[in-house]
């Protein structure tokens, strides 16, 4: 790993504690997480919307500092295992471990687990009513109980890393779509977490403004953050990703390191999926 | 015959398109005269009532400046105050308990859902007015609870059936903010609670803005149903003021001392939330 990011804002002890997870502050430091152990591990996952099967049983594992892209076409259930990781989308059945800790038990605090797992969605979902200079201190201040001073530094460092350190006081409205995904990708990154999920974060953009968000996705992956993205940009996953992911159908088709997939898919679904982007 | 001319490039005005063009003009013109139709009606109605309104009789009765002159101080120091008051009261309850029976509404356990709905259906399906003989008198007799203090009966009367209206005002709200605002909150491992409070709720109430001045302005002109009560001396309200006073006088002028004072306080506050929404709408 890069990354270089050594101020710790509050220096906490290592302990621990499988069911009563305590925060790290930056995403390098793993004492607390038992070596070996993956960052997300999906197990049997399953989840139905009614009688729609959207996953059918997922086993997926990420390593600390692994960029994972899943591809597939839409409705193949991607987004909702994204979603499952974080439990914004409630599994029906299997287990989602998060360095370790099991969120789909009752007994964990998920609130606490999120903290760790960046989030950025394709509608930005920036808070409105708030500056940027509030999107990306409201929850340090509200969750991690930063201090005011301590939570203004990390935000100006956090905007200053995608680029837009002149925009602290603008409203998310006065922004374009890519500045607002790049401030949404500061926000997350404000909180210091462990690893990032990208829900397709340059769909909902103009094709000019794509680039700008795949350059600030591409720099984190770089710095050695743990990132599980989902996306429509081949040309991103072929570059960044370590691993890339097919699904289909509510199944993983198939996996392995870019070239690999992309440059030569083993399955049959696999090269009709690719065959149709790359028609576009 | 100006309409044929842009149909003349394309093939010197076949048939079908000369048509089309002809109702279109037509259409228009009926608009037009519509227009003008109405303009002529409303001032001949003016020039009628201008001409045939007994203006000094008028005057006599709704414009004696001695009897105006004299309902003030009081109108403003007792009458205005009180108005005030009662609607400063019913509303911050109103809101209250509004916020408090949309997140019900709005909650994942059915009881509660149901509770909300019912209290909702029925003080917003009653007339203010039996709502406030239900508080000021049925009450009393039926429980022997006599609520304390000289504004409480009326303020609380008030409030509850503001409540109910801006129970489904702010449950709009709430729906009307994105979902993935609530998303966002959660995946920073922001609480329900504490999301609702600092992301959606604030939103909310800016997009219900407009109609939360509504509510003001209908709650503040209910006030005038306290009378029922037997608002007299310390809360006595504008409206019940002037018609004592129209009693005391034989003479209409303190309605409209009375009306002038209602629009004194409307149209600043109507005017204030204006000017909130233009501003919110920067932030948005």
């Amino acid at each position: 790993m890069t990354d270089t990011d050594d101020q710790h804002e509050q220096p906490e002890h290592h302990g621990h504690h499988p069911h009563v997870p305590h925060r790290h502050h930056d995403f390098d430091e793993h004492e607390s997480v038992p070596v070996g152990v993956p960052a997300i591990a999906l197990v049997g996952l399953t989840k139905s919307f009614g009688d729609l099967e959207v996953l059918k049983g997922i086993d997926l594992e990420i390593e600390p500092g692994e960029v994972v892209c899943v591809i597939g076409p839409s409705g193949s259930g991607k987004s909702t295992l994204l979603r499952c990781v974080n439990r914004l989308e409630e599994p029906t059945a299997g287990q989602v471990l998060i360095e370790g800790v099991d969120i789909t038990d009752p007994h964990t605090d998920l609130d606490a687990m999120r903290t760790r797992i960046g989030m950025v969605f394709q509608s930005f979902n920036l808070f409105g009513h708030l500056s940027v200079r509030d999107n990306l201190c409201i929850a340090q201040r509200k969750v991690l109980k930063r201090h005011k001073h301590a939570a203004e530094a990390k935000a100006e460092e956090v905007l200053a890393r995608v680029g837009l350190s002149e925009k602290i006081d603008e409203y998310p409205a006065r922004l374009s779509g890519g500045q607002q995904q790049r401030v949404a990708i500061a926000r997350a990154l404000a909180m210091d977490p462990d690893m990032m999920l990208f829900d397709e974060a340059t769909s909902a953009l103009d094709p000019e403004l794509v680039g700008e968000v795949l350059a600030v996705m591409r720099s984190l992956a770089e710095s050695g953050m743990t990132m599980m993205v989902v996306t429509h940009e081949m040309h991103f996953a072929r570059r960044v990703a370590d691993r890339v992911v097919f699904m289909d159908g509510g199944f993983i088709v198939e996996q392995g390191p870019p070239d690999a997939v992309l440059g030569d898919p083993q399955h049959e679904r696999t090269q009709r999926f690719l065959r149709q982007v790359n028609e576009r | 015959m100006g309409w044929t001319d842009p149909v003349r490039p394309h093939g010197g005005g076949r048939l079908s398109v000369r048509t089309t063009t002809r109702e279109t003009m037509h259409r228009r013109t009926k608009a037009k005269a519509w227009r003008y139709g109405i303009y002529a009606v409303t001032i001949a109605v003016i020039l009628v009532i201008v001409l045939k309104a007994d203006w000094g009789k008028l005057q006599e009765a709704f414009f004696d400046p001695q009897i105006f002159a004299d309902q003030f101080p009081k109108i403003i120091t007792q009458a205005a105050r009180n108005t005030l008051i009662f609607t400063f009261f019913g509303f911050s309850g109103g809101l209250a308990l509004g916020l408090l029976l949309a997140l019900m509404r709005l909650s994942s356990i059915k009881p509660y859902r149901w509770a909300a709905s019912t209290y909702i259906e029925i003080f917003r399906g009653l007339p203010a007015l039996i709502t406030i003989i239900l508080i000021g008198f049925v009450l009393p007799i039926a429980l022997g609870v006599r609520l304390p203090g000289t504004y409480t009966a009326g303020s609380t009367a008030l409030a509850m059936v503001t409540g109910a209206y801006l129970a489904e005002t702010i449950r709009a709200g709430i729906e009307a903010v994105p979902r993935g605002q609530m998303e966002a909150a959660r995946s920073l491992g922001m609480g329900y609670g504490q999301s609702m409070k600092t992301i959606i709720i604030p939103q909310a109430f800016r997009i219900i803005l407009p109609a939360l001045t509504n509510e003001l302005v209908i709650l503040l002109k209910d006030t005038s149903l306290l009378f029922v009560l037997g608002t007299t001396g310390a809360t006595i309200e504008l409206t019940k003021f002037a018609r004592d006073s129209v009693g005391d006088t034989f003479n209409g002028t303190p309605l409209v001392a009375a009306a002038l004072v209602y629009l004194a306080i409307t149209l600043p506050l109507t005017r204030a939330a204006a000017y909130l929404e233009r501003r919110g709408r920067k932030s948005r």
